[in-house]
C-alpha cells in the first residue's frame, strides 16, 4: 500500500486536480483507492461522488456524541473507479481546531481497518502544513509521498516552497516523508512550464507534470465529474493518465531541500512574475500623474 | 506534649464562638438567599419534577465519575520495573495525577512532565520533551520511560514518534533506551482508555523488534493483565491464586510495589514492577488472562494479533461466581487442577456468604463506578441476593450498556435495575432521592449524594481518599469476596444499630 499527500496552496487546484488524476489511476491501472479529505471545507471527494458534499467523520461524530461510537460505514462513500471516499470534516471558520480535526478523523479511519486492502491512500490537505494537524498526514507510518500543486504564481510558489520546508522536518528518517514532485496545474501564465521546472530544481525535486489549462475541467466540475468520467477520451483525460502513471512509476522520491525568500524573490524577478520594487514605485508614479 | 491535648480538630474548631460570629458577620456582604428560598430549592431537588429536568440537562457534566486519560497512563507506567512515567505537556496536570494517586494510596508517586508553556503551545513542544529526557534520565535514573500527552500537547498536535527519534539522533538517550509513547488525550475516553493506550504501547515496544517479536521460545507461564486496577492487594491475592494452584505467570503491569512502598528511612524512586524482560518473553507465553476488558480493549486486541496467543477478558472476579470463573479459565488454559486447599478456601466464603444472608438479601442498592468494576459488583450483589437499583456509569459505552443489562436480567435480583451510562453522579443524587436505596457502594466522589439521601457509602472503587488502606485489601478471588462481603455487611449492621430503638438494639446480629 502507498499513501501519498496533495499539498498546495488555498484555490490552486489540489482537489481537482487529485481527484481527476486518481480517477485515471482507479480506472485505467486498476488501483484499489482510497482519499481521505483534509480540508474543513470537505470538498476533497464531490467530483468521483459525483453529489455536493458527504457526510464528514467529525459531523458524524459530533452528531453521536462521541467518535468512538461512530460506524465507518456511516461515513465511506464508494464513488466512480471505485473510489472510496472519507471526508475529515471540521469547525466553521474563527472556531475550534480543524488540526485537531484531522488527527481525530486518521486515527478512527486507521483504528477501523479502513485502509486495509488498498493499494493507494491519497490525502487532500488544506492548503499550507499550518499546524501540527496538518502535518498529521505526513507523520511517521503515514503518506510517505508528497506531491504539491502548484503554478507560476508568486503566492502559490511560496506555499509550495513553504510545504517543502514542512516536509523536510518529516523527513530526517531513512524511511520518512519523500517530496514526489511538483504538479504544476497550469495558468498560462509566462515561461510557467520553465519557471517550475526551474523552482522544482531547486526544490531537490521534478516537475513530475505539467497539467495544460482547459475548460472541460470546468465543464467536468460543474456536473461534479471527473474528466474521465465526463468526457473519457478528451485530451484532458490523457493528460491525468499520464501524470497517473508517472506517479504510479515515481522513483525519483527525494528530501526537499527548501530556498529562502530571498532566493525565491530573485527567481521571480528573473521570471518577470514579480517587478523590483523601484519600478513597481516608477510605474505606479507614472500611472498617477497620467491621471 | 502539653499543646497536643489542646488541639481541636478541623470539626470542633469552627464551632468555636468566634468562628461562628465571623461567618455570620461575613453574610452580610454575601447577599445570601433567605432560609426560605434555600429550603423551597432544597426540596425541589428532591421532586421528580426536577429528576426530569436533571435527566434532560445537556449543556453541564456535574461530577463526572471518572478521571482523564494520562492518569491511567500513568499507572500503567508505575507498573513496570524502573519505568519513570512521562507526561508531554502542561505542568499542572502531572501534578494533579500525582496528588491523586497521593491521596489515593498514601503513596508518593514519580512522574515528570515536559512543562510545556505558552511557547511551547505555539511552537509545539520538541524541545521540551528532548530536554527533559535529559533531565529526566540525569537525575531519576531510570530504566524506561513511558511517554504520554496531555490535550495541550495533543490539540496542537505534537508527533512524539518524531520527537523521540530526534531525541534519539541528538544522542540525548542511547538509540536503544525503551521509550514507549501513547497519545492520550482526554477529550476521549478516560482514565481507562489512557491506561489501555500506554499499555498497549509498552507491550509493544517491549515485545517487538523489525516487526517481528524478539522472543520466541515457547513457555509455560501465562500472562496476567488486571486493568487499571487500584487495589495493591488484588495483586496479591492473584499471586495467592496463581502460587497455590503452581501455576507459573508473569503480571504484566504490576504497580503493587510501587504504591505500597516500604517506609525503611529511605526513598527509592522505583519499586518492583513487571521486569522489562519478562515482557520480551510474554508473547511466548500459553496466553493472557486480563482481568478487566473496557481498560484493556487494545491490548487485548494487539495481544491476540500480534503475540498470536488465546486471550481471555473477563470483568474483575468479584464474588465466588466471578472467582470460580477465573479459577476454571487458569485451569483451561494451563491444564492445571484447581488444588483442595483453594476448594477449601472457597468453602470458607460460602460458609461467610451464609452467615450473613439474612442481613443482605432484598438490601437494595445504587453503584457507581468505572464499567468493569461494576460489571464485578454487579455480579457480587446478585449471589448475595442484593438488588443493585441505580447503575451509573459516566465512562461507559453502548457495549458496557448491554453487557451490565444481560448480567443484570440473568438473576430476578436485577429485574428492577437501570443502568445508566455517560451520567454523572448529579444524576445519581437525582436517582437516590427519588428512588430511594438503602445505601450504595463507589468512591469517595460520591459521598456527598449519598449524605443528602441519608444512605451509607460502602467505598469500594477509585478514588478513595476520605478512608484509610482499603486499597491495600483486595476485593477479587476468593479473599477478595470475603473482604467485599465483610464490608458490606458491617455497613448494613452499622445503619441497623444507627436507626434501632433501644428495644431493637441487640448485642448480636
Amino acid at each position: 500500500m502507498r499513501q501519498i499527500a496533495f499539498y498546495g496552496k488555498g484555490g490552486i487546484g489540489k482537489s481537482t486536480t487529485s481527484q481527476n488524476t486518481l480517477a485515471q489511476l482507479a480506472t485505467k491501472m486498476g488501483q484499489k483507492i482510497m482519499i481521505v479529505g483534509c480540508d474543513p471545507k470537505a470538498d476533497s471527494t464531490r467530483l468521483i461522488l459525483n453529489q455536493k458534499s458527504q457526510n464528514t467523520v467529525l459531523e458524524e461524530a459530533a452528531k453521536i456524541g462521541t467518535v468512538e461510537d461512530l460506524d465507518l460505514e456511516d461515513v465511506l462513500a464508494k464513488g466512480f473507479g471505485s473510489i472510496e471516499c472519507v471526508e475529515s470534516g471540521g469547525p466553521e471558520p474563527g472556531v475550534g481546531c480543524a488540526g485537531r480535526g484531522i488527527i481525530t478523523s486518521i486515527n478512527f479511519l486507521e483504528e477501523e481497518g479502513a485502509y486495509d486492502g488498498k493499494d493507494f491512500i491519497s490525502y487532500d490537505v488544506l492548503g499550507d502544513v499550518v499546524c501540527g494537524g496538518f502535518a498529521m498526514p505526513i507523520r511517521e507510518n503515514k503518506a510517505k509521498e508528497i506531491y504539491i500543486v502548484v503554478s507560476g504564481e508568486m503566492m502559490a510558489m511560496y506555499a509550495a516552497n513553504n510545504i517543502a520546508r514542512g516536509i523536510l522536518k518529516y523527513s530526517s528518517n531513512e524511511d520518512g516523508v519523500r517530496l514526489g514532485g511538483l504538479i504544476c496545474n497550469s495558468r498560462n501564465t509566462d515561461r510557467e512550464a520553465e519557471l517550475i521546472s526551474e523552482l522544482a530544481r531547486r526544490l531537490n525535486t521534478q516537475m513530475i507534470h505539467f497539467v495544460p489549462r482547459n475548460n472541460i475541467v470546468q465543464h467536468a466540475e460543474l456536473r461534479r465529474m471527473t474528466v474521465a468520467q465526463y468526457d473519457p477520451e478528451h485530451a484532458q483525460a490523457k493528460e491525468y493518465e499520464m501524470l497517473a502513471q508517472k506517479i504510479l512509476d515515481n522513483d525519483k522520491l527525494t528530501v526537499p531541500t527548501p530556498i529562502e525568500m530571498d532566493e525565491l524573490e530573485d527567481l521571480l524577478l528573473e521570471y518577470g512574475v514579480i517587478e523590483d520594487d523601484t519600478e513597481k514605485i516608477k510605474k505606479l508614479n507614472m500611472e498617477e500623474a497620467t491621471k | 506534649m502539653d499543646n497536643s491535648t489542646n488541639l481541636k480538630d478541623h470539626n470542633t474548631l469552627f464551632q468555636e464562638e468566634r468562628y461562628v460570629k465571623q461567618a455570620e458577620n461575613k453574610q452580610q456582604f454575601e447577599m445570601p438567599c433567605s432560609s426560605e428560598e434555600i429550603e423551597k430549592m432544597e426540596a425541589y431537588l428532591k421532586t421528580d419534577d426536577y429528576k426530569a429536568v436533571n435527566f434532560n440537562r445537556e449543556a453541564a457534566a456535574i461530577n463526572p465519575n471518572k478521571a482523564c486519560q494520562p492518569l491511567g497512563a500513568v499507572l500503567a507506567g508505575l507498573g513496570f520495573e524502573g519505568t519513570l512515567p512521562y507526561v508531554h505537556g502542561s505542568q499542572g496536570c502531572v501534578a494533579y495525577f500525582r496528588s491523586h494517586f497521593a491521596r489515593h494510596f498514601k503513596e508518593p508517586v514519580p512522574a515528570v512532565s515536559s512543562s510545556m508553556t505558552e511557547d511551547g503551545a505555539v511552537f509545539g513542544g520538541m524541545r521540551n520533551l528532548i530536554e527533559g529526557l535529559e533531565n529526566c534520565q540525569a537525575l531519576y535514573k531510570p530504566k524506561m520511560i513511558a511517554i504520554s500527552t496531555t490535550c495541550m500537547a495533543e490539540v496542537i498536535g505534537d508527533d512524539l514518534g518524531a520527537f523521540i527519534e530526534n531525541a534519539k539522533k541528538e544522542k540525548v538517550v542511547a538509540s536503544d533506551f525503551p521509550l514507549p509513547y501513547a497519545n492520550t488525550p482526554s477529550f476521549v475516553g478516560s482514565h481507562n482508555e489512557g491506561y489501555d493506550n500506554m499499555m498497549r504501547a509498552i507491550l509493544s515496544h517491549l515485545s517487538e523488534k523489525d516487526n517481528g517479536l524478539s522472543y520466541k521460545e515457547p513457555s509455560e507461564a501465562i500472562n496476567i493483565i488486571l486493568g487499571y486496577d487500584t487495589y495493591t492487594g488484588n495483586f496479591a491475592e492473584i499471586k495467592h491464586i496463581l502460587n497455590t494452584m503452581n501455576v507459573a505467570y508473569t503480571i504484566l503491569g504490576d504497580h503493587s510495589e510501587n504504591l505500597n512502598s516500604p517506609a525503611t528511612g529511605q526513598y527509592k524512586y522505583f519499586y518492583g514492577g513487571t521486569k522489562l524482560v519478562a515482557v520480551q518473553q510474554s508473547p511466548s507465553a500459553k496466553g493472557t488472562i486480563l482481568l478487566q476488558k473496557y481498560s484493556t480493549r487494545k491490548t487485548a486486541k494487539y495481544i491476540e494479533e500480534k503475540w498470536e496467543q488465546p486471550v481471555v477478558t473477563t470483568c474483575p472476579p468479584i464474588g465466588i461466581k466471578a472467582t470460580d470463573q477465573f479459577v476454571e479459565q487458569i485451569s483451561d488454559l494451563t491444564g492445571v487442577e484447581v488444588p483442595q486447599s483453594l476448594i477449601a478456601e472457597r468453602g470458607q466464603v460460602v460458609d461467610a456468604y451464609t452467615d450473613s444472608q439474612a442481613y443482605l438479601h432484598g438490601k437494595r442498592v445504587a453503584l457507581s463506578g468505572d464499567p468493569d468494576l461494576l460489571l464485578g459488583l454487579i455480579s457480587f450483589c446478585l449471589e448475595v441476593g442484593m438488588e443493585p437499583v441505580h447503575i451509573v456509569c459516566t465512562n461507559g459505552n453502548k457495549n458496557f450498556q448491554v453487557e451490565a443489562e444481560e448480567l443484570l436480567q440473568s438473576s430476578p435480583y436485577g429485574a428492577e435495575s437501570t443502568v445508566y451510562v455517560g451520567k454523572d453522579l448529579w444524576h445519581l443524587r437525582s436517582l437516590l432521592l427519588t428512588e430511594p436505596v438503602d445505601f450504595a457502594i463507589g468512591n469517595t466522589n460520591m459521598k456527598y449524594a449519598t449524605k443528602d439521601a441519608g444512605i451509607p457509602l460502602v467505598r469500594i472503587g477509585f478514588p478513595i481518599f476520605d478512608r484509610h488502606h482499603m486499597h491495600r485489601y483486595p476485593i477479587i478471588g476468593y479473599q477478595g469476596a470475603l473482604n467485599v462481603l465483610t464490608t458490606v455487611v458491617n455497613t448494613i449492621l452499622q445503619a441497623l444499630d444507627e436507626h434501632a430503638p433501644d428495644y431493637s438494639f441487640d448485642a448480636v446480629r
